[in-house]
């Protein structure tokens, strides 16, 4: 199997003599690691399965169909839902992107589908004309149009793949609950070292940059400011981040504000404030002042911008509203962020 | 903990009730119980909560759905601004997995 390392496949033969591979439902040591290294951002464009179709358990001419995307997370997803069960996946190529994200792309769609179908004979393998396509794929998908193309009927599984087991002993009926997309803590939890990781080279870049200028001074330059000061301003820095990027998403439904971009700001403003307290007896002189104000302004600018890209994690933000809050937000936060950056500087020479 | 919502009046989802056929369909695909079914006619319950994902349109065969359909996310806006295209995501599964 092109797909390489982990799913070990052998083949087992249809009723009309055709080979299909056929995975294991069960989950081993390889995949679990695969999937724990792709929560931490390593090597995610690589994981992922050929599109095709392949055989789980001992399935037949009557066992059902199951639609996946060839990202091999919402693959290995399904294979878990489906320990015990029969059945056949076909795997639609979505270029390694989960079921939601393609669905949304359109390359989870039924264009994809009806054609995957053709390719692989789906006609032949089975008997009946019925796929199981998983509720967050129906962005992409027009189940009308797939019957009219295909002769397959579309039947819309649980959003989740744990509770496909309950779904196909109920006969093929979700509930309310499996229906429902929810964002509990666990889920955001897991979001968190994508999410820090995909800002961290320019923060980092920013980080450098303030410790490098910190060095400034009226009429000179000065190695020791680097160590005090700089090493200071790069700590601030990285802690807001840090903050914004672990703190949003955990504490994402008692933050105040629908918006995401208030969120963050919340977050910086109470980061500034703690530093405001902390760095009482500093405020004497004029450079203290500025740097005090100059921080009130950089941090919750960075902590806004930050919670805000995490509307794409979510699972509730419409682009319209993302629109709405950006068109308010982007320009406050960058007249934070540059008006706090010159205090910053100017604090160096006063 | 109350449900997390999202900005208030600002979706662009629209139902065409004349033209629903009462198939149910918009009410199966949606993910946050926008749509119910009642007298074989779909009703918006809780339209706050659309996050325009565009399942319910797509898979409306009256046609009775419109949606500006598109993904939540500030990152695919600003990428979409940068390259003076549309909102486009690469998330390549970071986003929602």
């Amino acid at each position: 199997m092109k797909s390489g390392d982990g799913v070990r496949a052998i083949s087992i033969t249809t009723h009309n003599g055709r080979q299909v591979p056929r995975i294991a439902s069960e989950l081993n040591r390889a995949d679990r690691l695969g999937d724990f290294k792709v929560r931490l951002a390593l090597g995610r464009m690589r994981y992922t399965i050929e599109p095709g179709i392949y055989a789980i358990g001992e399935p037949t001419a009557e066992s059902p169909v199951f639609v996946s995307a060839n990202y091999r997370l919402s693959f290995n997803r399904l294979r878990s839902g489906l320990v015990g069960h029969d059945g056949w996946i076909l795997v639609l190529d979505t270029k390694g992107i989960n079921v939601w994200c393609a669905a949304g792309k359109g390359t989870f769609g039924t264009e994809e589908l009806v054609s995957r179908i053709k390719s692989v004979a789906l006609g032949e393998i089975v008997a009946h004309r019925k796929l199981i396509v998983p509720q967050l794929g129906a962005p992409g998908i027009s189940a009308h149009k797939v019957k009219e193309q295909s002769g397959f009927q579309v039947v819309y599984g649980p959003v989740r793949a744990k509770d496909l087991p309950a779904f196909l002993d109920g006969g093929m009926k979700a509930t309310e609950q499996m229906r429902r997309v929810d964002f509990p803590f666990a889920d955001r939890i897991v979001l968190i070292p994508v999410e820090l990781i995909s800002w961290g080279k320019h923060i980092l870049c920013a980080a450098a940059c303030l410790l490098v200028l910190a060095g400034l001074r009226r009429g000179g330059y000065s190695g020791r400011l680097v160590v005090s000061e700089g090493v200071r301003s790069v700590v601030i820095l990285l802690t807001s981040y840090l903050a914004a990027g672990i703190l949003g998403p955990a504490l994402l439904p008692w933050l105040p504000g629908r918006a995401f971009s208030a969120k963050g700001a919340w977050i910086g403003l109470a980061i500034s404030a703690a530093l405001g307290l902390q760095s009482r007896p500093l405020w004497k002189s004029w450079s203290d002042r500025l740097d005090i104000l100059a921080w009130f302004l950089m941090i919750p600018a960075v902590t806004s911008f930050v919670v805000m890209n995490f509307t794409g994690a979510s699972t509730y933000t419409s682009l319209s509203g993302v629109r709405r809050e950006m068109r308010i937000a982007v320009p406050a936060q960058l007249i934070c962020a540059v008006a706090g950056f010159g205090l910053w500087l100017a604090g160096r020479f006063v | 903990m109350g449900r997390l919502q999202y900005l208030k009046n600002v979706v662009t989802l629209k139902l065409d009730v004349a033209k629903c056929t009462g198939c149910q369909r918009c009410a199966e695909v949606c993910p946050h119980g926008v749509f119910a079914i009642e007298n074989k006619k779909a009703r918006l319950i809780d339209l706050d909560s659309c996050m325009e994902c565009g399942a319910c349109q797509n898979n409306c065969p009256a046609d009775a759905i419109s949606v500006g359909a598109g993904v939540g996310c500030a990152q695919a806006v600003i990428n979409g601004f940068l390259r003076r295209t549309g909102p486009d995501c690469d998330c390549s599964g970071t986003c929602c997995d």
